[in-house]
């Protein structure tokens, strides 16, 4: 021991560590243009601002995808750890990172589209609304006012303008998403989750709409929020001090080699997956989900259901697998528990629910825990299932979200699932779209959510895992019972004459929508497009 | 025959016999503003497809079934090589009696439905499109190969169905939808684990995992028989419901109850004998020790379900729900035939598939017709209709006849191979299971005897004739108001004799000449017999020729 710090003494200067620019470029790219964004916020006139962001926010995703296919197309298969292992880049992370970019690229479709909403659905402050005699608290606010706020601000004429403060918050939560899942040390993980998480609650606040109820939702899941990333930091405090490092491959070496005491490693582990899978809406922590799901405004929820989800699920795969790999069977039972609640609680609550909003929200309590199914199985399967399953779900929620934000009456969205009765007569394709979206949810065979269902319960069986199956394909069974409600209203209830309309979306929700339908459609029919790159490799480190 | 080469390619026969009713469903939609195009287009469709199976039937080689060859007209190309699928399709006799009978039910059931009056705001194109549809994923499950894709099917069949009786059904539509679907859905679920169990228990014996029929099939012998049990329980709750056997029949009764006529013929004609061709495909060779194991269970709710099924037929007082009870009866006799091992009982269940196909789907048509005439579906709403529609009344005895397996029929062949089969194995059972013979007969003729027979009476009857200004009874006499009766509660029309008569012509030939479907079905019942892996009993050898 003080041979080896001896050893060390002499080299007196820090060296700058070794960075591996190329693997880290898609990243960079999009810090980088976060940070553009925010001063383009500060310094462009009104009137140009949504157009230039919106082009600055695609051309990033779009050069960080080029920039991702580039290295992805020769990048070693064991993976690159760089920034002195603070990163690791490994098919993993690649993956992930591919399916945020994409994810946020329809995202920001769907939060650029001003057509559907006039003027788009976000609004920075309640005084804004205050300053033309609108009422602030309910939703009642009528498309004229709404105009002629914006209109105060851009040139006259113009098209109404949005709140743009939207865009850099995306961005920034889109970095710190890929941050997160590529983080290979505990302390850039909680930076990351700090750099996706503030961006988030903000986002959730911005609604035109309901304010009262988007305030809400903002307010419930930053305290909630805050908690979670208190205990995200209490466990990365207990594991540093069982390992001394605060890196994931030294916390598994210290646990694979040690007589150190279990209580510092399993409470810290507790206190760490408990952060995240706050973050992943993971059942019992899922509390602030159907709040702020119903209250943030319907793109900002889209871009949350899918791409959070994502990061988090990234995060608890990497954490569980790197770090905790070799002591799954302590901790197995525990996570038993977690993912059988969390399957149930979405299922059976989804069943009650009265707000298509929030009914989904539910569901995403219960794929989480199936999701968990994937993350528990500690085996290359468990891994390339539950990536795979990140990506399916992520494009189904995400269509499913830009479907419920075109079905409005003269109130904004009409979210009452009393409202939806009837649809099918109305707008037939917007129907079968949002049939498809609920079967692929169901898993029922031919869409994305039945082959990454059968990836994950796969690898979890294969890991010993067969009763638990057997309950996630139960739970399955439930929450296809209120997908079900949903297609039964829209196909064969009858329509009331006041029902709401359906709004003709406009060319950029259209896209957002008709690319979460093909991916549902073509990952259901050919998964091996998406399933060979997930299976190609495992976790650097 | 094992080691089936992943390499694609193949005969493309059955990939086309799959997707001709899906382009046909498709072409459904933008033909939907000119529904009487969109109509011979589907029938078109229909009728092609029906052709592509006759060449099908005639291509199959029957030496080369009983000489060793499981599947004929293979077809197959890697799917997901991640999880070992194979797009993979192929044959034998059992699946091509099944396929051939969807086939030639789906154009009649067309002519069937082709002026039906549908709810508001349904369209006839849609109607149609599903019905293709159906009988795409039935045709997929009965040709599919690979375990994973017959799954996919299996499932998929659902969706169409779901919307036809949905959309298209009675007052009580959602309800029997909705869980009909769950039901199902649920089956379908615990299957999947089982399928997945069998995928890992595969990939523990070959190193790598395979969903191909034929090496699973192969390694079933070496699988312990408490695995086997497991995963066989997860198939069998699947086919069970889908079957149904009791305890998981109740929603076949509120689901062909509401359902369109035509949806009800196929949903009890073919798509519930998925359940039972599963039972014979799947669950016996591969999971043959846990099949021999549990066969007991199985024949006690055979046995169950057929006098069960035929007790509460006699107590029914809707149509519909009355066939839909005979069928549940029907089923336990096929399911009989298939857990008492023996190439004859196992000729005589598929046979009995096949043959209950044809005699419900007729009494299903006659059941159509009159509720088309009188407007109710309570069977006390009709009396003495063969004094105002004889021939109806006739078709519809035959209809009967055919379901109580009278000699004659093709109904009687089945039933009678399948008792003679399953006897030397299990003579309890088989004679508990003679008994629902007497009340077969004696829901159906009491059905008869209630609807069709004595004076005209009913509400229904009374009504109709009424409307056509011919009410009142002792009218008979008078000539005049004769002619307005037969306009109030008309006879069978063209179109419907169009339908009931290539019926009628089936059930009656392959009474007298069951040959040709039998020797189909022979040589794969010997291959499932080597499978399951016990020798015939000693029996009365030779009658299934």
């Amino acid at each position: 021991m003080i041979a080896t710090v001896l050893a060390q003494a002499p080299v007196t200067p820090i060296d700058a560590p070794a960075i591996d620019y190329a693997a880290i470029a898609p990243l960079l790219v999009m810090l980088a243009a976060a940070c553009i964004s925010v001063l383009l916020e500060a310094f462009l006139p009104r009137h140009q601002r949504w157009p230039v962001q919106v082009a600055l926010s695609v051309v990033a995703i779009a050069v960080a995808g080029v920039t991702l296919g580039i290295y992805a197309g020769n990048a070693p298969a064991a993976g690159v750890t760089t920034l002195s292992d603070a990163v690791a880049v490994d098919v993993p992370t690649l993956f992930l990172w591919g399916t945020l970019l994409l994810l946020g690229l329809a995202s920001i479709f769907l939060i650029a589209d001003r057509s559907v909403e006039p003027g788009g659905a976000f609004v920075a402050s309640a005084e804004e609304r205050a300053a033309v005699g609108t009422t602030v608290t309910g939703g009642g606010g009528a498309g004229s006012d709404v105009e002629h706020v914006d209109r105060s601000y851009g040139a006259p004429g113009d098209v109404p303008t949005m709140q743009t403060e939207v865009f850099p918050f995306t961005l920034f939560a889109l970095s710190g998403m890929m941050a997160f899942v590529a983080a290979n040390d505990l302390l850039t993980m909680f930076i990351a989750l700090e750099v996706l998480s503030l961006p988030l609650y903000l986002m959730c606040g911005l609604a035109r709409r309901r304010r009262l109820l988007s305030q809400e939702a903002a307010v419930k899941y930053f305290l909630l929020g805050a908690f979670a990333s208190a205990f995200f930091l209490y466990g990365l405090a207990l594991l540093y001090g069982y390992a001394g490092s605060v890196k994931l491959t030294d916390i598994a070496n210290a646990a694979a080699g040690s007589v150190r005491s279990d209580t510092l490693l399993f409470g810290g582990l507790a206190l760490l997956v408990v952060g995240l899978m706050f973050k992943g809406s993971v059942g019992p922590f899922h509390t602030w989900t159907p709040d702020v799901y119903q209250g943030a405004p319907t793109p900002v929820t889209a871009f949350m259901g899918a791409c959070t989800k994502v990061a988090a699920f990234g995060a608890i795969l990497r954490v569980l697998n790197v770090a905790f790999g070799s002591t799954h069977w302590e901790w197995r039972g525990v996570m038993w528990a977690v993912a059988i609640a969390s399957m149930f609680i979405g299922a059976i609550l989804g069943l009650t629910q009265t707000d298509v909003k929030r009914m989904v929200a539910y569901s995403s309590i219960a794929h989480a825990g199936f999701l968990l199914l994937g993350a528990m199985a500690i085996t290359k399967e468990g891994i390339s299932g539950t990536l795979f399953y990140l990506l399916a779900y992520g494009f189904t929620t995400l269509a499913v979200f830009g479907v419920i934000s075109l079905v409005r009456d003269g109130d904004g969205e009409a979210t009452h699932l009393s409202r939806w009765a009837g649809l099918a007569k109305r707008s037939p394709v917007l129907a079968g779209v949002m049939t498809f979206l609920l079967l692929a949810l169901a898993g029922i065979p031919l869409t994305s959510g039945f082959t990454a269902k059968f990836a994950v319960f796969s690898a979890a069986l294969q890991d010993g895992m067969a009763p638990l199956v057997v309950i996630a394909l139960v739970a399955s069974a439930i929450t296809a019972f209120f997908y079900l409600r949903v297609v039964v209203l829209m196909y064969f209830s009858e329509t009331p004459t006041d029902g709401p309309t359906v709004t003709v979306p406009g060319a950029f929700t259209t896209v957002a929508i008709t690319l979460g339908v093909v991916l549902t459609l073509l990952l259901g029919i050919v998964p091996s497009l998406a399933l060979d790159w997930a299976s190609a490799g495992v976790f650097a480190g | 025959m094992n080691g089936i080469a992943p390499d694609s390619g193949g005969n493309v026969l059955l990939l086309v016999l799959l997707f001709l009713p899906v382009l046909g469903a498709l072409a459904m939609y933008p033909l939907r503003r000119n529904i009487p195009l969109a109509k011979a287009v589907a029938m078109g469709t229909a009728l092609l497809e029906f052709v592509l199976v006759v060449v099908t039937y005639l291509s199959y080689s029957t030496e080369a079934a009983a000489s060793g060859t499981r599947f004929q007209l293979e077809f197959s190309a890697p799917w997901i090589p991640a999880f070992g699928t194979h797009f993979a399709f192929g044959i034998d006799g059992i699946a091509l009696v099944l396929i051939a009978l969807t086939a030639f039910l789906v154009p009649g059931l067309m002519l069937f439905a082709w002026a039906e009056k549908l709810p508001e705001g349904r369209t006839m194109s849609g109607y149609f499109a599903l019905l293709l549809a159906t009988e795409a994923t039935l045709i997929g499950v009965f040709t599919a190969t690979d375990v994973f894709l017959f799954y996919v099917f299996f499932e998929a069949m659902l969706v169409p169905m779901y919307f036809l009786i949905g959309r298209f059904g009675g007052p009580n539509r959602q309800y029997a939808s909705v869980k009909f679907f769950l039901y199902s859905l649920l089956g379908g679920l615990i299957m999947l684990a089982s399928l997945i169990g069998l995928y890992v228990t595969s990939a523990d014996q070959l190193g790598q995992g395979t969903f191909t029929w034929a090496e699973l099939q192969s390694i079933a012998a070496n699988t312990p028989t408490s695995t086997q049990i497991w995963l066989f329980l997860g198939f069998f709750v699947a086919f069970a419901i889908k079957a149904p056997l009791v305890p998981f029949h109740t929603w076949l009764p509120d689901a062909s109850a509401e359902a369109p006529i035509v949806a009800a013929v196929l949903l009890v004609g073919v798509l519930d004998k998925v359940g039972t061709y599963g039972f014979l495909r799947y669950c016996l060779p591969l999971f043959p020790e846990a099949s021999k194991t549990l066969a007991p269970l199985v024949l006690i709710l055979a046995v169950i379900g057929i006098l069960y099924g035929a007790l509460l037929a006699v107590g029914q007082k809707d149509m519909s729900r009355f066939v839909a009870y005979t069928s549940i009866a029907h089923f336990g006799f096929i399911a009989l035939g298939t857990f008492a091992f023996s190439s004859q009982a196992f000729a005589g269940a598929t046979l009995y598939m096949v043959n209950h196909g044809l005699s419900t789907g007729m009494l299903f048509v006659m059941v159509g017709l009159l509720i088309a005439r009188g407007g109710s579906r309570l069977i006390s709403d009709y009396g003495g209709v063969s004094k105002l529609a004889p021939v109806l009344a006739g078709c519809l005895l035959l209809a009967g006849m055919s379901s109580l397996a009278l000699p004659g029929t093709n109904s009687f062949v089945s039933e009678f191979l399948v008792l003679v089969g399953s006897y030397p194995r299990e003579p309890v059972y088989t004679i508990l299971a003679t008994v629902g013979i007497v009340f077969a007969a004696l829901y159906i003729l009491w059905f008869y005897q209630q609807t069709m027979q004595g004076p005209v009476r009913g509400n229904a009857v009374i009504r109709a004739l009424e409307r056509a200004g011919a009410g009142g009874p002792g009218a008979m006499i008078d000539p005049g108001i004769a002619a307005k009766r037969v306009s109030g509660f008309p006879d069978l029309t063209r179109r419907e004799i169009g339908v009931l008569a290539p019926l009628i012509v089936v059930i009656v030939v392959l009474g007298f000449f069951p040959g040709p479907l039998l020797d189909v079905i022979n040589p794969s019942v010997a291959a499932t017999m080597q499978e399951v892996g016990l020798p015939d009993p000693v029996s009365l050898g030779g009658i299934a020729r």
